[in-house]
């Protein structure tokens, strides 16, 4: 029962610690997918983050943060889109830039506005994501196992937290039961039949990666303002890249992108709560392979155990209209 | 003609040796940042109080990168800043090979040693403030079991964990000290996001009272612990006021009165060279009290405290130096 109990306390920690991997791979997803490789993630959550955290600072209102996020997200994502589909530059090199732009100009605009050395004042509780208890999670906490389950690990998550996993979901009907999926995976597949169709495929693009704009948005206002109280600089510590693994390891689909997220997390979590404690049977782990290992597993599965990674053929190539 | 130039030449010789009295010194930080509310923050604070006393003006860099880290101090050098202060024990290999090249300017590392003519280092005894923090986290505990979460994984900061683990053990035997780590990359000193991830497993296993040396990601865990209505221990600079009421005490370390001194040395003409090695006996280290957290330190644990660091001061009790053997007996 203890270890029952501590593994569900692990589980609860891994959907923490992987609703950013989440929320930022399915940001990734939808601009892959239509072919516009999306390295900027990083730099779309921090930036996210940052106006989340000045947002809610100012007026007080996690709602407020959570709209100046997507807002300032979709900017980024726009510029990307400006870069990459209009004017057909690198995508990669583009990517990068919006990268070293996020990273810059939030310390130097939060020093400005807060002089707080680029973080921003803490929030108080009204102004985040707090935790919703779900409804007997109490009342049941004493059932044993699922009792355990429901108030411990399905209860006490944020808003943003739901959301993410209900996005899952939604993005597979999106990408594969609508017309503006179909076509959007058709226009990162063979972007000259959907031309020949008649259906732009700059549009398309665009919409893309505003969708991208948004979930960035959200993954960025989830670590300021629902697992922390504030921007503070750097604060992705590079989840975007984690997420553009993750998106990889999952082969551009959406529900293998929440298991290698879920996945992703449950090793961080696993990482904090078995250093310093020897394992049966292994013994002592160390620290620096637990956090190696996504990277070693994304690599070594990779490899040939999962079978090819094959990205959206027209990934990376600007689409040029034949004359 | 002629004593029109000489008095010119003396007229420039004497502007030449007021500027020499005049000193331009020169600080730079850490990768944690200037604002980091803990180390970096804490010599800010020290050259702050240089100018005001003096308005002598410094100048000061936040390097980005590890790259940076050779150029900035020789840029400093090599536009005759003097001394030049230099925030972290990272920079000893870049120091080491810069202070050759410039024998005549003045450099000081703080937290770990340089051995050349023209270096000062200090170093804290942190050993000594954790164990105090660390007997004041197992005295406010009231499950016994306590954690500790440091930023990247090096030696300095097993120095405050096994002086954390020594006091929270000689406060009560029988207290359980949990221990992580952030990571093992610089990035681990600017990561809440994990840092109170980390805390809020350690409070799952029971602890109800959370010491960090992390720089920027101990913000992260002081406000899971307040979050979860626990207490946190501050690091470095007085970090009480973060959550007036959930943080316990901070361990201070003066690292300000370090820039300060070498800024002031300087001006003074009485720069000294070597390894200051600063501990409770020196003030180098302490725990914070205020009005923030003088409802949380009951008169009985402050007796027991005190008394323990008159023991410390007096070498009755010798708190061991990770850094001595790089292992912790506690």
């Amino acid at each position: 029962m203890d270890f029952f109990h501590a593994l569900i306390l692990v589980l609860d920690s891994t959907v923490r610690l992987s609703v950013p991997l989440l929320l930022a791979a399915l940001a990734g997803l939808y601009s892959e997918r239509s072919g516009v490789f999306d390295i900027g993630l990083e730099g779309k959550m921090l930036a996210g983050a940052f106006a989340a955290g000045a947002a809610a600072a100012v007026t007080g209102s996690a709602w407020a943060g959570l709209g100046a996020a997507m807002l300032i997200s979709i900017f980024l994502a726009l510029v990307h889109g400006f870069a990459s589909i209009t004017h057909r530059g690198n995508q990669i090199v583009s990517g990068v830039a919006i990268n070293f732009i996020a990273a810059g100009s939030t310390i130097i605009l939060g020093q400005a506005w807060f002089r707080q050395g680029g973080r921003t004042p803490s929030l108080p509780g009204e102004a985040r994501f707090g935790a919703i208890e779900l409804p007997f999670a109490e009342a049941v906490r004493d059932v044993p196992i699922l009792g355990d389950v429901y108030s411990e690990l399905i209860s006490g998550h944020s808003l943003l937290t739901y959301a993410a996993f209900l996005l899952v979901p939604f993005t597979w009907w999106v990408l594969f039961r609508t017309r503006f999926g179909l076509r959007l995976r058709a226009v990162g597949e063979n972007p000259a039949a959907v031309d020949t169709a008649g259906i732009s495929v700059s549009w398309l693009r665009y919409r893309a990666v505003i969708c991208t704009g948004i979930l960035t948005g959200m993954a960025g206002a989830y670590l300021s303002m629902a697992q922390n109280a504030g921007f503070v600089k750097d604060m992705t510590a590079g989840r975007g890249f984690i997420a553009l693994a993750a998106l990889i390891f999952a082969k551009w689909k959406p529900v293998p992108v929440m298991f290698a997220c879920l996945l992703f997390g449950f090793l961080d979590a696993f990482a904090i709560r078995i250093q310093g404690t020897p394992l049966p049977l292994i013994g002592q782990v160390p620290v620096q392979f637990m956090q190696a290992l996504p990277y070693i597993l994304t690599v070594v599965l990779l490899a040939g155990f999962i079978g090819k990674a094959i990205p959206p053929r027209a990934g990376g190539v600007p689409y040029v209209k034949e004359r | 003609m002629k004593r029109i130039v000489l008095g010119l030449l003396a007229a420039t010789a004497m502007s030449a040796s007021a500027f020499a009295d005049e000193i331009a010194p020169a600080l730079i930080y850490d990768l944690g940042g200037k604002f980091d509310k803990s180390f970096n923050e804490a010599a800010y604070n020290g050259a702050e109080r240089f100018k005001e006393e003096t308005g002598i003006e410094y100048v000061e860099f936040e390097i980005s990168n590890d790259a940076q880290r050779e150029q900035a101090l020789r840029r400093f050098a090599e536009n005759g800043r003097n001394p030049i202060v230099m925030a972290g024990f990272t920079w000893v290999d870049y120091l080491k090979k810069v202070a050759a090249e410039y024998p005549d300017t003045d450099f000081t590392i703080i937290d770990d040693a340089v051995d050349a003519p023209n270096v000062r280092s200090v170093t804290f005894k942190e050993q000594e403030g954790s164990y105090l923090v660390g007997m004041l986290a197992a005295l406010a505990s009231e499950t016994g079991t306590v954690g500790f979460v440091g930023g990247m994984q090096v030696p300095l900061i097993g120095k405050f964990e096994c002086g954390y683990v020594g006091g929270a053990k000689a406060a009560n035997a029988d207290a359980k000290v949990i221990r992580n780590y952030t990571g093992d990359t610089p990035s681990a000193w600017n990561d809440p996001t994990k840092g109170g991830e980390i805390t809020r497993t350690q409070i799952d296993q029971g602890a109800d009272v959370v010491y960090h040396a992390a720089g920027g990601t101990g913000v992260g865990v002081l406000q899971a612990a307040a979050d979860a209505g626990k207490l946190g221990i501050g690091v470095d600079s007085n970090q009480n006021g973060l959550h007036p009421g959930k943080v316990l005490t901070s361990m201070v370390k003066q690292v300000d009165v370090a820039v300060y001194n070498a800024f002031m040395d300087a001006k003074n003409g009485e720069f000294s060279y070597g390894l200051q090695d600063l501990g409770l006996a020196e003030d180098g280290v302490g725990y914070a009290m205020d009005d923030n957290n003088k409802d949380l330190v009951t008169d009985e644990m402050k007796a027991t405290v005190e008394a323990a660091k008159q023991k410390i001061i007096d070498g009755e009790i010798v708190v061991h130096n990770f850094l001595s053997d790089n292992a912790c007996p506690y």
